[in-house]
């Protein structure tokens, strides 16, 4: 028998035609701590899910072997009774129930009859919180009154009392400070030393020095190589590289004869606070400014802060006890509700169309024209039906929406036109400043490329535009300048002529290392 | 070149599908009742007797529009129509006076549940089965479970009179040349409005509906407005509630179909988060919807009164759920976002045809509660079917 306790050959899956991994190979030792990294959208989390039976069996192509045996799991339940448990990164705990509930969710302690047996639960609780570092918790108390690092813990009491052999780990210490991250990773540490073997996903490069002991690279759907401490290069410098090593092909539409103007968008010592946790400071003393045709970008990692940053400049949407000075043409302007933002000519493009951009019952029309009515299409609060009908007919031509007519539910797009038609709801309001936040997540090339080609025409005509992308290329692809932003500060700002996607790391490494330094 | 461009629609069903279904219940009655319910003075107290549910469905579609649901409305209704009843009968005061004291205690249950809805963000459907218990109590206390009237012929005339008319012998009775003239009007204004919005399409080249299409469409509403009309031109001519609910229906289709005000409600009900983040203040949007229900419940409240020539403890008892099924046979969308006010009005009359065939067959209200059950639950399971083949 092999020394590993996992093979995963060949794996294949696809999603309507589009290969998400493609020929992936990991293979796990037992009684490691493996680390996978990759880009956003490489394909961990897919990966991830087939191994857990999330995408049932059949799925997929290729081979699973745990334990030196072929696995066609269904679904989670399959997965768990073979002691593989999951922990994704947003938390499976219900918030209100007690410690002891949520240890045992799913997985109820209980007498011969069904009946719930509350002393077996607590004290069956109290001991998987003690394998976990959680001895003095209180067992009864409800769990939403613990701290997320805390509930990132319990969520591996609850996959140890599952019997786990084999833990993976989504970014698990994406939400938690230096302090309870260093406390989860040597939690990991003694898993180890129990002979729990481990899977973490994870983006901060520091960490997965610290506590893997081989890493595999993931990029495009495809396995780059899988790198052994102590055997090869195990630097973060290394690892960065396998992750962007990409050929840049011409995606990007090239911008031409665009002037670049004065500043017109300002922000001074912008400081927000986390909207249920006054205390949590989520951004620090950010310092912005955007030209006039000129396209900025906001790099950074996910959860760096970059949309709460969006947010909270477009008329207090996100966090609170906010602090700082926006200027939009050298004036001091005060934006306190989404209202006085868009009048100030400043226009937010979501991250989520879905949720936050689209009324997806509504039409075409409605959807393109809702942020500018008060302002454009109405006379004392009466519509003017009839301007609205050219605009909505001019913009679906100019940025080629593709469907029938400007009364066709958004619903029924696809994503790419539905992007679109966000894209012109914001264009409508004329605004000088427009912050695009993902602006191409989610569409396909083509309509990729169209989106590109709106933002060089916005450039174009003078606007400001800052643009968030957790796509590196993306960044390198559209801006002239970007920011890089991490753990809700500036981590450095990079010229055109600076841009790489090593320098773009780097400076986020170097900045987490500088935050490391000052919390020890 | 021209042809090439042009589009053709097909008839959206479920829009014209209800007024095919309100005809097709009054067939079937008309058959039950051997046109017992086609009578002249019948087709009369289908309106009169339904004018306040259609009045509570118009405000109750804002509510329902936002996802939402108001259940105090039969509570506002007996509360103002008491507060009506005590100033005239025990005060001895002028009608203008209760009517203005009925509308302005009507505006203050709006405000009331409106400031908990929309600032205190309390569920609506708490806060209104507050409302609706708060004012059922207090309805019975102010009367002390008494009936006040009866009322002055003046102030009944609001609900149960009749506009001027001018009647000629025709047939075995008379007809009244105002209701006629009336009739005239309306089927002019509805062709002629029908015939911009097609060259307002053509103009813009949207999809128009073949000219069958149209012409069926107008041949039915045609129908329906001469059959009304003449039964009324039978009977006593035009009834004054009638006139409330005409004003009242073209004054909220123009609001949720041609107001920045009106198209937020449905930008609120299509997606909160998303309205938020396009500059509509939702709170606000929410707040005004309640105020605008209390505001209408208390005309309704005005006009129940009115009809009954009293105000009694019961008034309005169980109004909210005719309201609020009116909505959804209407088509209006549970989760909200979607919905029309003529929608709401022809489902409020479905709702009432049900009623009153029933009656006129001898079934007890206990009995017609079962098929009105049914006939809410068969109309949103439909609706909810065909949406889902759709998608």
């Amino acid at each position: 028998m092999s020394d590993y306790i996992l093979e995963m050959n060949h794996i294949t899956k696809e999603f309507s035609g589009v290969k998400a991994l493609d020929d992936v190979n990991l293979k796990v030792k037992k009684g490691e701590i493996h680390a996978i990294c990759g880009e956003n959208g490489a394909g961990k989390s897919t990966l991830m899910n087939v191994l857990s039976g999330v995408y049932p069996f059949g799925t997929y192509e290729g081979d699973i072997l745990y334990k030196g045996e072929h696995c066609k799991f269904h679904n989670l339940r399959d997965s768990e009774a073979k002691g593989i448990v999951i922990i994704h990164q947003e938390l499976a705990l219900s918030p209100l129930l007690s410690v002891a509930e949520n240890v045992f969710i799913g997985n109820e302690q209980t007498s011969s009859k069904g009946i719930i047996d509350w002393t077996l639960t607590r004290s069956r609780a109290q001991e998987m919180l003690a394998k976990v570092g959680l001895e003095h918790e209180d067992v009864n108390v409800p769990i939403n009154t613990l701290g997320v690092g805390k509930q990132q813990l319990i969520e591996i009491a609850k996959a140890m009392a599952k019997k786990v052999e084999l833990l993976i780990l989504d970014e698990p210490t994406a939400a938690l400070n230096d302090e309870e991250s260093k406390k989860l990773l040597d939690i990991m540490l003694q898993l180890k030393s129990q002979g729990i073997t481990c899977i973490i996903i994870s983006h901060k490069l520091n960490e997965i020095e610290y506590v893997s002991d081989s890493v595999t690279i993931i990029r495009d759907g495809k396995t780059i190589e899988t790198l052994v401490k102590g055997v090869d290069d195990y630097s973060e410098d290394r690892v960065i590289k396998a992750m962007v090593g990409r050929e840049m092909t011409n995606r990007y539409p090239a911008r031409e004869g665009v002037n670049i103007g004065d500043v017109i968008f300002e922000v001074r010592n912008w400081n927000v606070f986390h909207p249920d946790d006054e205390h949590r400071q989520m951004l620090k003393d950010i310092n912005i400014k955007v030209r006039a045709g000129e396209v900025v970008g906001l790099a950074g990692l996910m959860g760096a802060g970059r949309t709460e940053l969006a947010m909270s400049l477009f008329g207090r949407s996100y966090g609170q006890k906010i602090s700082g000075t926006i200027l939009i043409n050298g004036k001091e302007v005060h934006i306190k509700t989404v209202k006085d933002a868009v009048s100030n000519k400043l226009a937010y493009i979501s991250e989520d169309r879905k949720t936050y951009g689209l009324n997806l019952i509504g039409d075409i029309k409605e959807n393109m024209t809702i942020a500018a009515r008060p302002f454009f299409f109405s006379k004392n609060g009466v519509i003017n039906a009839n301007d609205e009908i050219v605009a909505a007919q001019e913009y679906k031509e100019r940025i080629n929406v593709k469907a029938n007519s400007i009364n066709q539910v958004v619903g029924s797009l696809s994503g790419g036109n539905q992007q679109k038609v966000v894209v012109a709801k914001w264009m409508l309001t004329q605004p000088d400043v427009l912050i695009m936040d993902e602006p191409t997540r989610g569409i396909d090339v083509g309509a990729k490329y169209e989106i590109y080609c709106v933002i060089n025409e916005l450039a174009k005509s003078g606007k400001a535009i800052i643009v968030i992308s957790s796509e590196m290329p993306e960044i390198i692809g559209t801006c002239d300048r970007c920011y890089v932003i991490n753990e809700g500060e500036i981590a450095g700002e990079l010229n055109k002529d600076e841009f790489s996607q090593e320098r773009i790391m780097q400076l986020i490494m170097a900045h987490m290392r500088k935050g490391d330094g000052n919390g020890n | 070149m021209e042809t090439k461009n042009k589009k053709i629609a097909n008839m959206d069903l479920k829009q014209y599908g209800m007024f095919l279904i309100l005809i097709g219940i009054f067939i079937l009655f008309a058959i039950t009742t051997k046109g017992a319910n086609a009578k002249p003075v019948n087709i009369n107290n289908l309106i009169m007797q339904n004018g306040y549910v259609v009045i509570l469905a118009i405000g109750m579609l804002l509510c329902v529009l936002t996802g939402n649901i108001d259940l105090g409305v039969g509570s506002v209704v007996a509360v103002t129509g008491s507060v009506a009843g005590i100033i005239m009968i025990d005060y001895k005061m002028n009608m203008w006076v209760a009517i203005l004291a009925a509308l302005a205690v009507g505006l203050l249950t709006g405000l009331f549940a409106g400031f908990f809805i929309a600032y205190l963000s309390i569920p609506p459907f708490v806060v209104t089965l507050a409302t609706m218990l708060m004012g059922r109590g207090l309805t019975y206390t102010l009367l002390q479970a008494q009936t006040k009237g009866p009322f002055n012929e003046s102030y009944n005339f609001i609900g149960a009179g009749f506009l001027p008319s001018i009647k000629v012998p025709f047939m075995d009775g008379t007809l009244d040349i105002v209701s006629i003239v009336v009739a005239i009007i309306a089927s002019i204004v509805l062709i002629f409005s029908e015939f911009k919005s097609y060259a307002t399409k053509k103009k813009y080249n949207f999809a128009v509906n073949p000219i069958w299409q149209i012409a069926l469409k107008l041949v039915i509403m045609l129908f329906i407005i001469w059959f009304f009309f003449y039964k009324l031109a039978r009977n006593n001519g035009l009834p004054f509630v009638l006139l409330i609910m005409v004003i009242l229906i073209a004054v909220y289709g123009f609001i949720t179909s041609k107001t920045v005000a009106g198209r937020q409600i449905y930008a609120l009900g299509g997606n909160r988060k998303a309205a938020n983040l396009s500059g509509i203040d939702t709170n606000k949007v929410f707040f005004w919807v309640y105020v605008n229900m209390g505001f209408l419940s208390s005309i309704a409240g005005i006009v129940l009164a009115a009809r009954n020539g009293s105000a009694t403890p019961k008034a309005g008892d169980g109004f909210e759920m005719d309201a609020i099924a009116s909505c959804y046979i209407g088509g209006a969308a549970v989760a909200g976002g979607a919905g029309s006010i003529v929608g709401a009005v022809v489902g409020a009359f479905i709702m009432g045809i049900l009623n009153n065939g029933m009656s006129l067959m001898g079934f007890t209200t206990d009995v017609q509660k079962i098929f009105k059950g049914m006939v809410l639950l068969l109309a949103v399971t439909l609706d909810v079917l065909s949406k889902r083949k759709k998608s």
